[in-house]
């Protein structure tokens, strides 16, 4: 299997038009069969118009001028120039929906490329870069940026028609009358100069309004997630004159905006208008001189008239590419993002029988990450300094520290969710790094403090497995992952979830998270536990995974993992006492370092710092009752 | 905790059940200033239109008297008509100009009322405190929503009224030359007036469908992203990847259908315009054999045809962004609409003097809107000025409750809350939120400096006050393990703190802002054993000299109170000091044994 570092970097490289080109050209490329019918449909609807206004003007010398100065002209051959007319209409409607219909899926299929190609590499990239990177980015990467990112595909085939409209229309003007040929034709670089001009003025400030209109989020976002806060100070009205203020910038920066749209639209629309007079004071002298005939001036007038709007749609092009180039830029940097944890491929559990506790040793685990010092120079810090402890299966071992004291980086490496810089972490002897990624999550279970909930129901968060639709008789064939109903109930009694599921609507059946029904901190940790405890994992770790639950429901939970979960090998990371009371041993970590470790009452004796640590609490309450 | 009670308290509709034309009513009269100068405005628009019809009127002038003139081409008379409406070209175009202008300021500064108006009703509701889940979509309303109605002033809404204005000129200045041509116009149009409404209501679900499965996907996205731990933990990874490509999925499908159903509509315009023109050429062609016509009537009617058809063309796209703009100015005003649960009395009564506060709960009771059962029955409960009253009972019993009726977060639905006798809901609002503040469980932090935040609302105070009020709270030894002291920054959501540390700033705040009553709500969560004694500390700092009404997890604070409530299935059980509820050996008695040897 090739590794997936070896795939070509996504991001374009070189010059402004070079990486515009690139991204047209690979874009086209990646559905050559619909772009390839919208920019026929859209040539076809170019030539289209062209060919209305070429009529109009043989109808006006060949029918219309005859018949109405009595020439005889026969009404068969009025209908035939009206149904001409009404044809061309006909191909050009065609032309125009076959062209936006293909143009738009285009468009909308390499976005959904680039959602999956990014979705699939925040599946993919470790922890440690989700941890570099704010959610709310990543997540416009997955939406904003990748639909700006193949904004350009949706004018660019009608772009593509025009530009060969102007060609057919140049040489239908010159053809029709040279002289007024070039008076029409010099609209188009005229009206493509002005647009230019337009966009230099349009994208700053553009830019700014999207910038003032984060800004407004940003402000209504925090507001309203302070709201407990301003109704317990009663802050309304200073929230109000904050949020104000960032919305009259924002207005001010609409109202610039108008102004440049303003002043540009009507010159855009003057320009077609003052050359189709130009045409008809020239055109008349000609008339008048015997050069061209009346049907020459109307030609030229009427192409002018109709191509005014299609040859904006180059500018359309030109305007979304620069936003699209950004998108694609900002999107690149998520799919050509590295650093993935290699895969192993060693089976674990081949020599142990799977119900037995796993055997976790560190030798010399440690962690390093760039860093900066005080002045902002790049440096690098040490998390963990060579942490060496054993863990024997089926044991329970609690590691205590202070806040900071790389408890969480520890946990990290020990699941695997990163790999030390040095040292080694073993699975029943093994190298975890060696080990397949299967098996790995299949024998440890963690849970975090933040308990996450997918938006799903009770049984899909407890299982994370697809539901089988119910048979003919309703009956539910089978959960995905053979996990029984009796199981999930069973895993959620231990984790004291039972209670408040059965309570809710729908019983497993609920669906939670997002949209669903809101769960409470507890809870929520509550489920997570139960997620890991229907997997009968071997090694469970408990990163402070109880600390929202209240410390009677939090024994109860302890209490039946013990009896239920018999040999499993668990890791415990707390504050409170009790809890650290069900751990056969302790490890107690400063500042990346192991500084003891042994039986609490052992620690308790010989560490100092240890005892401060877990005796502060008792400590608090001692000093009160002195005070009283 | 307020666990599972979704939707509690006055729900804001999703949207107002408004039709087009009185959201729009319903939008002019929240935004005043939107209308100003509109008479002005209205008239400058149809000059600017009228100048769409110039060359149009000049074809037919040149054609008829000069080039097809009956003494040969009158060059001069061309020239002359030319000059006079490149001047009036300009004119109009100066005119447009003026009017964008003036119709972009208007409109911004009433959706600026708007925007604060819906934003000031959001905090005087009490959604935001009962029901967190929904907050996202509240900012929505105050941000996306109000851009969408500004977008469309921008680039549709202009072009709607000039549309409008140009589908009515061209349609006069065509019954000028001929009203058989004109007839004829409209009807090849017939069918597409007709058809708009049902079309447009269509586009409407195509689009409103597009919008849903762009949540749906934005939802199954960010599970990969925030629960990117779990998803590893677990081996989760296919099947989120398998959710994610199905929301995607059909995510595109339902955009390329809205989209190919709005390209049809698009180009059915242009076909009716073919229809149109060729119409126009046969029946126009007929009319002048029979006289009625001239050739330069003519040629000015087939301009005039594309000067009718172009908007009626482009009238399926602003259409469909007018639909937008509606819809968005719906759930704005759905907003704004929604009445206030928590009102300002007609008559505020003085509260008595500033100081320690009594409190009373009588036979007060309270059910969640849409819940069947109260969570309270008939409190009756008197706490005495300057008593530290702990609320102990299990999750769900009722003692949130009863702290969010204190602060008048909500209204009980039988009996009273009273502040130093007098009903919560006969003070003031102001004067009620400076007596009683809550330290909430979750205080939240601004992204500012710790002195910004425990200044948070009052500006007189500076960092040096706040060093000095965290010094008297026993903050001291706190604030020197921080970098930069009280200008260390807390990064969004105060995140660059830890949980227990986020409590201390929340405790500073609340002990600046010199409450008569302390409202605290305990955290569940456990913190580092050194922080949680500097919170219980500060606390006790804090409520020295004030009534305190603490929402107990801790065993400590309930230890430490003059008087223990228990509460239980939404009533009062038990209530007394602790060591007299030890001793009578009830419900406190066995949850404190618990407690006892659970934290020890």
């Amino acid at each position: 299997m090739p590794s997936p570092d070896d795939r070509p970097l996504h991001a374009l490289s070189g010059g402004a038009v070079r990486r515009s080109l690139l991204l047209i050209g690979r874009g086209i490329a990646s559905q050559p069969r619909t772009f390839t019918i919208a920019i026929v449909a859209s040539v076809v609807y170019g030539i289209g118009l062209v060919a209305s206004g070429w009529l109009l003007g043989r109808i006006t010398d060949g029918v219309v001028l005859p018949a109405i100065e009595g020439s005889g002209v026969s009404t068969g051959s009025i209908w035939l120039a009206g149904l001409g007319l009404l044809l061309i209409g006909a191909v050009t409607a065609v032309g125009v929906a076959l062209r936006r219909i293909y143009a738009g899926i285009g468009a909308l299929d390499v976005q959904a490329g680039h959602r999956r190609a990014v979705t699939r590499q925040y599946l993919r990239l470790p922890m440690t870069w989700h941890r570099r990177h704010p959610a709310g980015q990543l997540l416009s990467n997955a939406n904003a940026d990748a639909e700006a990112a193949g904004g350009v595909f949706m004018p660019l085939p009608f772009a593509l028609g025009v530009l060969v409209m102007i060609i057919v229309a140049g040489v239908a003007m010159i053809a029709a009358d040279p002289v007024l040929g070039i008076i029409g034709v010099s609209v188009l670089p005229l009206v493509l100069v002005v647009n230019a001009v337009y966009r230099n003025y349009m994208s700053p400030a553009i830019t700014h309004v999207q910038h003032q209109r984060a800004v407004v989020a940003d402000v209504a976002h925090e507001s309203f997630e302070a709201a407990a806060v301003v109704k317990a100070l009663g802050t309304e009205d200073f929230e109000e004159r904050r949020f104000a203020a960032a919305s009259r910038t924002l207005r001010d920066a609409n109202i610039a905006v108008g102004r440049i749209r303003s002043v540009f639209d009507p010159v855009i629309d003057l320009l077609p208008g003052l050359a189709t007079l130009g045409v008809l004071a020239v055109g008349a002298t000609r008339v008048a001189a015997g050069v061209v005939d009346t049907g020459a001036v109307i030609t030229t007038a009427y192409l002018l008239t109709v191509m005014t709007f299609p040859v904006r749609a180059i500018g359309f092009v030109l305007g979304d590419l620069p936003r699209s180039l950004v998108g694609h830029d900002r999107v690149s940097r998520v799919i050509d993002a590295r650093g993935y944890l290699g895969a192993g491929r060693h089976r674990l559990g081949d020599a142990v029988p799977t119900d037995e506790g796993l055997r976790l040793d560190l030798d010399g685990v440690g962690v390093r990450v760039p860093s900066h010092d005080a002045d902002g120079a790049a440096t690098e810090a040490d998390l963990l300094t060579d942490v060496t402890f054993s863990v024997p299966a089926g044991r329970t071992v609690a590691i205590v520290g202070s806040t900071g004291a790389g408890k969480s980086t520890l946990v990290d490496v020990i699941a695997r969710l990163r790999d030390p810089s040095s040292g080694v972490v073993r699975y029943d002897g093994r190298d975890a790094r060696e080990i397949a990624d299967a098996d790995r999550t299949g024998a440890i279970a963690l849970v975090a403090q933040s308990a996450f909930v997918f938006e799903d129901t009770v049984r899909g968060n407890v299982t994370l497995a697809d539901e089988v639709e119910p048979d003919g008789e309703g009956l539910p064939v089978s959960t995905g992952s053979g996990y029984t109903d009796e199981q999930v109930w069973a895993a959620l009694a231990i984790a004291q979830a039972d209670g408040f599921v059965a309570a809710l609507p729908d019983g497993l059946d609920t669906v939670i998270g997002e949209r669903g029904a809101s769960l409470s901190g507890g809870q929520r940790q509550r489920l997570a536990i139960a997620r890991a405890l229907i997997r009968r994992p071997r090694l469970l770790i408990l990163d402070d995974a109880t600390s929202a639950v209240d410390p009677l429901v939090e024994q109860a939970i302890l209490a039946g993992l013990r009896r239920s979960a018999g040999d499993v090998t668990v890791i415990l990371v707390a504050y409170r006492t009790a809890t650290i009371g069900l751990a056969d041993s302790v490890v107690h970590v400063e500042r990346g370092r192991v500084v003891d470790a042994g039986t609490h009452a052992d620690l308790l004796g010989r560490d100092r710092g240890y005892r401060r640590l877990v005796t502060a609490y008792q400590r608090g309450r001692e000093e009160r009752e002195v005070a009283r | 905790m307020s666990a599972t009670t979704p939707g509690t308290s006055a729900r804001i509709e999703s949207t107002s059940s408004l039709g087009v034309l009185g959201t729009l009513r319903a939008g002019l009269a929240l935004s005043p200033a939107m209308r100003t100068g509109i008479g002005v405005t209205l008239a400058l628009a149809v000059l600017a239109t009228a100048g769409r019809l110039i060359v149009p009127i000049v074809v037919q002038q040149t054609t008829d008297v000069g080039i097809l003139a009956p003494g040969g081409v009158d060059v001069g008379l061309v020239l002359r008509l030319c000059g006079i409406a490149a001047v009036g070209l300009f004119a109009a175009a100066a005119c447009t100009t003026w009017v964008n202008v003036r119709l972009f300021r208007a409109a911004e500064a009433g959706l600026l009322q708007l925007r604060v108006r819906a934003f000031r009703h959001v905090h005087d509701l009490s959604v935001l405190t009962q029901n967190t889940e929904r907050r996202g979509s509240l900012v929505s309303r105050v941000t996306s929503d109000v851009d969408t109605i500004s977008l469309f002033v921008q680039w549709g809404g202009m072009q709607l009224v000039l549309s409008v204005l140009q589908i009515a000129g061209a349609t006069v200045a065509m019954l000028f030359y001929s009203w058989q041509l004109t007839i004829v116009v409209w009807l090849a149009f017939a069918p597409m007036i007709v058809l708009a409404p049902k079309a447009q209501k269509a586009l409407n679900v195509a689009y409103g469908t597009v919008r849903l499965r762009v949540g749906a996907m934005l939802g199954r996205i960010s599970e990969s992203i925030v629960g990117a731990q779990t998803i590893r933990s677990y081996g989760a990874g296919a099947r989120t990847q398998r959710r994610m490509d199905e929301a995607i999925g059909e995510h595109r499908d339902a955009a390329v259908r809205a989209q190919a159903f709005a390209s049809l509509a698009f180009s059915s315009g242009v076909l009716l315009s073919g229809l149109a023109l060729g119409a126009v050429v046969v029946v126009g062609t007929l009319l002048g054999i029979d006289g009625d016509l001239t050739v330069g009537g003519l040629l000015a009617f087939l301009f005039l045809v594309q000067i009718f058809t172009g908007p009626v063309q482009s009238a399926t796209e602003v259409l469909n962004e007018l639909q937008n703009a509606v819809a968005g100015w719906r759930r704005v005003i759905s907003v704004v609409h929604t009445p206030l649960d928590i009102t300002e009395p007609d008559e505020p009564t003085p509260a008595g003097p500033r100081g320690p506060a009594a409190l009373d709960f009588a036979d007060v009771t309270y059910t969640y809107p849409g819940s069947a059962a109260p969570v309270l029955h008939d409190i009756e409960l008197a706490i005495p000025a300057g008593a530290r009253v702990a609320v102990v009972g299990e999750t769900g019993s009722g003692k949130t409750t009863l702290a969010k009726l204190l602060t008048r977060m909500m209204d009980p639905d039988a009996g009273s809350v009273r502040l130093n006798g007098v009903d919560l809901r006969d003070i003031a609002l102001a004067d009620l939120r400076s007596r009683v503040v809550i330290v909430p469980q979750e205080g939240f932090l601004f992204d500012d400096t710790i002195a910004g935040n425990v200044a948070y609302g009052r500006p007189d105070t500076d960092a040096d006050g706040v060093a000095a009020a965290l010094e008297r709270l026993g903050l001291g030894d706190w604030l020197a393990t921080l970098p930069l002291g009280v200008h260390t920054d807390v990064g969004q959501r105060g995140e660059a703190l830890s949980a227990g540390e986020r409590q201390l700033v929340a405790i500073a705040r609340a002990y600046l802002a010199d409450a008569d009553v302390l409202v605290l709500d305990e955290a569940t969560s456990a913190v580092d054993p050194a922080t949680e004694h500097r919170i219980s500390r500060a606390l006790a700092e804090l409520t020295q000299g004030r009534t305190s009404v603490a929402i107990a997890h801790r065993l400590s604070t309930a230890e430490a109170a003059d008087l223990v409530v228990v509460v239980d299935a939404g009533r009062i059980v038990e209530l007394g000091p602790h060591t007299a509820l030890v001793a009578a050996g009830g419900v406190y008695a066995r949850m404190h044994a618990t407690w006892i040897s659970a934290s020890e």
